[in-house]
């Protein structure tokens, strides 16, 4: 069978992602052919200045080598400029004369430098930097030439300059603006900047308008003169004023451009067989120039491609490295600040920091950061989440490890690491080892480092580190893993999708999930099964059949497996409160099944460790003791104090308390784990300021806490409200913990909820609106009604086979 | 399938005996076997014991052909046994055969 022929016109980076993205999701839909001006395979761009200052050689960029394209059964173009698209007969041509047919084009011209139309711009000499052919005549120059002139002080220049001054030449930047990386940088940090680049032996020539390029009869550049009649010696210069999208091949075929190609939110051109990507494209009227959004892009281009036909992309944010070692700044949004806007600055000219963060109704919208970066990936993910922060104000200029412990043993500076630090301390893995894989294997993405060294895979608490060294090892070309991104692999829809699909599809099993969202896979994966399952009991209670295969083993056998295979049982004991009679029964079942470790867990509870699956059933029988759901995510436990009726300090009776709401929240699936606790009075000796519900005991009623963990990174509950009676905790707990169980993402504990939608909206939930506190508590009373103890369900025959070997009789 | 005369096979049980995306435990002095059946009813057997870390396979979850390890979800390739990338290993493949619903396997 014939596949329908794609072809590509640009072999760089925006165009060959496409394909990666598409190869990944649509193997064999098509024939794909790229065509390629450059004679090399697809090389990273953004590393042409760390070649140019002999960091790097250009063997480490190429990022797709000829071997790639061979075994991909694509055919490749080198040296080949495409000069013609014929529309009507749906073939290019390029300027050789081969001739290609498509059934769908994909354009990824990139751009072209901007030229300044002066007299002498077409000397010998006088070259731009773009590509690996002007990378190696700077350096060919640098050899036998002194003076270089670099006309334009922004990224690229600098990078071209600081390049030539390490290759041995006197390097002068001429710049027209008042101060460097003035699209990057506001006048204090673009100050600091030429500070230290001047201390490096650079020369700036600012602000200055170039009026002319002097040549010699050779043709040969001498000098560059300015519209101030003054004239600098140059026998190179590189123009890097600008790039402009290169749209002509698209104009010439009679597509509509205007500053770039205009292209759809899915990518498309105004001919909807041609698709457009990278630098050449303007998408809502902007042109990006950095690779990060070309990213997004192919990302998305190759779903349409793939004919999958979702996801759209919708503009991005933009933040700005610059790549001179040694030089640390970093921006991001609205830097400059403008009407209606906050600064928070901080100035330490003689130490050579300069840090200023730009506030607008509660949001961060920029930053500007030089000379200390660290927290460049931190502010840039607040800006982008559109986070609330006013939680956050106070400590929010001294970064991420300020507002607490990142629970990495308080490393929190990638920057400082050494290579043989430990990085992820689940898995044991390193700085050195991630950098290596970042390079080796061309990774962009937080994802993508996780699955190739399995660093931040586990408890997640190394995610910014890794975040920071992703920051560190790509400058710009980092992709920040969004927050809206997919649920696994098996789909490009989000949580939030997913969920919304159910809800108002009335979606009911797994199969009408996948169907309706079209899932890649038969039947989902481990990661989104337990999300799809939650999903649709929470949505749907009642209604939606729960599938124990699409459950973790802890809760399909409602028990926590071990290292070794065996399972630990740690029965309800609520509020923590036991009695000699259940104590027995524990002893016994200890000595009955042989028990190897039997522990009071940290929940106020008694875990037996080491039951063999066979025994579950039966252990469950003897004890005679409810589950503690211990194993899932789901109510956990509530721990008490002693509280009024014995403490002299008590001022509520917190132990009942605890025993209601534990009995109230009985078998209650959530997003993650569940965890309470009641404190009879403020010195809070159960530790209610940890918990995703804190309750603390007052003379005059209770305080309500929201949103603590005591795990993986040790958040502080905050303050909800307080209320009078204890049926008002219960409905106020009960309303949050319904809102946290509708509307949090799978594996979200209730921190990672509050932080996303904020406490305000929480308490504008829940607290103020009466009326829907009322019946947020009634659909949580409507989903737990009837729900049948788990291990009573088994002693009674449910599940039977789960629980039985196969005995081979030999 | 060319040592079937030096290896019996042995009756473990009936497809439906296998929840679907599940599988059944069976022991074996020398070592457990899992036997998983997919959403297609089509039946696979490997040795309980993940190449990584020795987790039990029978516990995890079935997806297409693949099943994830409860103890750290690698993923297992249930007809080649072989780890998914970038982790490598391979557990140990048992022939099995459904012959008018019920499961053989051959264990020797």
């Amino acid at each position: 069978m014939n596949k329908p022929k794609l072809v590509v016109v640009g072999n760089g980076m925006a165009g060959i992602r496409t394909i990666e993205e598409l190869l990944t999701i649509a193997p064999d839909r098509y024939d794909i052919t790229v065509f390629g001006s450059e004679p090399h395979p697809n090389y990273n761009r953004i590393l042409l200045s760390p070649v140019l200052a002999g960091e790097q050689a250009f063997e480490d960029i190429i990022l797709n080598s000829l071997d790639w394209y061979a075994e991909n059964n694509i055919t490749l173009h080198t040296s080949k400029t495409i000069t013609r698209i014929d529309r009507m007969r749906r073939l290019v041509v390029a300027d050789d004369g081969t001739e290609v047919q498509y059934d769908r084009l994909l354009l990824a011209t990139g751009s072209t430098p901007f030229i300044l139309p002066v007299p002498g711009k077409d000397l010998k000499g006088v070259i731009t930097y773009r590509d690996i052919y002007d990378t190696e005549t700077m350096i060919e120059t640098a050899k036998v030439k002194k003076h270089a002139v670099v006309i334009g002080g922004g990224l690229l220049g600098l990078e071209a300059a600081n390049g030539l001054k390490l290759r041995g030449m006197a390097v002068s930047v001429v710049h027209l603006g008042d101060w460097l990386l003035d699209r990057q940088l506001d006048d204090t940090a673009g100050a600091l900047l030429r500070k230290s680049l001047e201390d490096r032996g650079l020369t700036f020539l600012m602000p200055k308008q170039t009026a002319e390029i002097v040549g010699n009869d050779l043709g040969e550049v001498t000098s560059v003169r300015f519209k101030d009649g003054d004239e600098v010696p140059a026998d190179l210069v590189v123009m890097a004023v600008g790039i402009r999208p290169n749209s002509s091949l698209a104009e010439s075929a009679g597509l509509h451009c205007d500053r770039g190609i205009k292209v759809s939110d899915t990518l498309q051109t105004f001919d909807p067989r041609i698709y457009a990507v990278g630098e050449c494209v303007n998408h809502r009227g902007v042109a990006y120039g950095l690779v990060a959004p070309l990213f997004e892009q192919a990302k998305v281009c190759a779903n349409h491609l793939a004919q999958h036909g979702i996801g759209q992309y919708k503009g991005s944010v933009l933040s700005t490295k610059l790549k001179v070692t040694g030089i640390d700044l970093f921006s991001a949004g609205d830097f400059m600040g403008s009407d209606g806007t906050e600064d928070i600055v901080l100035s330490d000219p003689a130490g050579g920091v300069y840090k200023k963060l730009v506030i607008k109704d509660d949001q961060l919208v920029g930053a500007c950061l030089y000379g200390d970066t660290t927290d460049g990936a931190w502010y840039f993910k607040l800006l982008r989440e559109g986070r609330k922060i006013n939680d956050l104000r106070e400590h929010i200029m001294f970064g991420e490890s300020a507002i607490g412990d990142s629970g990495v043993g308080g490393q929190s500076r990638a920057a400082a690491m050494q290579d043989s630090d430990e990085v992820c301390g689940c898995n044991g893995v390193c700085k050195g080892t991630i950098v290596k894989a970042i390079k080796d294997k061309g990774l962009f993405t937080v994802d993508d480092v996780k699955k190739q060294t399995k660093a931040a895979s586990s408890c997640g608490s190394c995610t910014g580190l890794v975040e920071q060294i992703l920051m560190n090892c790509l400058g710009s070309s980092f992709q920040e893993t969004p927050k809206t991104k997919a649920v696994c692999g098996c789909t490009d829809h989000t949580h939030a999708n997913v969920r919304k699909a159910i809800r108002e599809n009335h979606l009911l099993t797994h199969k009408e999930v996948y169907d309706f969202l079209e899932w890649r896979t038969p039947n989902g994966c481990a990661t989104c099964r337990p999300a799809v399952n939650y999903y649709l009991l929470s949505t749907w209670p009642h209604e939606a059949k729960d599938d124990p295969q699409s459950r973790f083993v802890n809760e399909r056998v409602h028990a926590n497996i071990q290292k070794d295979g065996t399972f630990s049982v740690i029965p309800q004991m609520k509020g923590g409160v036991t009695n000699s009679s259940e104590l027995r029964r524990i002893a016994d079942v200890a000595d009955k099944y042989q028990v190897p470790m039997v522990k009071v867990t940290g929940g106020q509870r008694i875990d037996l460790l080491g039951v063999k699956k066979e025994d579950l059933v039966n252990v469950w029988q003897d004890l005679g003791m409810q589950s503690g759901h211990a194993y899932g995510k789901s109510i956990r436990t509530v721990k008490t104090c002693v509280g009024s009726e014995f403490c002299r300090f008590g001022t509520q009776n917190s132990t009942q308390m605890g025993i209601d709401l534990e009995t109230m929240l009985a078998n209650m699936w959530s997003p993650h784990k569940v965890k309470l606790a009641v404190s009879g009075c403020p010195r809070n000796c159960a530790e209610a300021g940890i918990k995703d519900v804190g309750v603390i005991a007052v003379d005059s009623g209770w305080e309500l806490y929201v949103g603590g963990n005591g795990g993986i990174k040790t958040e502080v509950a905050q303050f909800l409200c307080k209320v009078k009676t204890a049926e008002e905790v219960k409905e106020y707990s009960g309303a949050f913990l319904q809102l946290y169980r509708e509307e949090a993402y799978y594996l979200d504990r209730t921190v990672h909820y509050i932080e996303r939608v904020g406490l305000d909206y929480i308490k504008a939930k829940v607290v103020e609106d009466a009326a829907n506190r009322r019946t947020l508590f009634e659909r949580l009373l409507y989903s737990l009604e009837g729900l049948p103890d788990p291990w009573a369900a088994r002693i009674a025959g449910a599940q039977k086979n789960e629980y039985i070997p196969i005995k081979v009789v030999a | 399938m060319n040592m079937q005369a030096e290896q019996p096979w042995v009756r473990i049980c009936t497809v439906e005996d296998i929840p679907q995306l599940g599988s059944r435990l069976v022991e074996r002095a020398s070592g457990n076997v899992a036997v998983f059946r997919t959403a297609s009813d089509t039946v696979f057997a490997l040795l309980d014991r993940c190449p990584h870390k020795a987790g039990p396979l029978s516990q995890g979850i079935v997806h297409g052909e693949t099943v994830t390890c409860p103890l750290h979800s690698w993923n297992i390739d249930l007809a080649s046994g072989e780890a998914k990338a970038p982790d490598v290993g391979c557990a140990r493949r048992f022939p099995v055969k459904v012959v008018d619903g019920e499961v053989f396997l051959s264990l020797s």
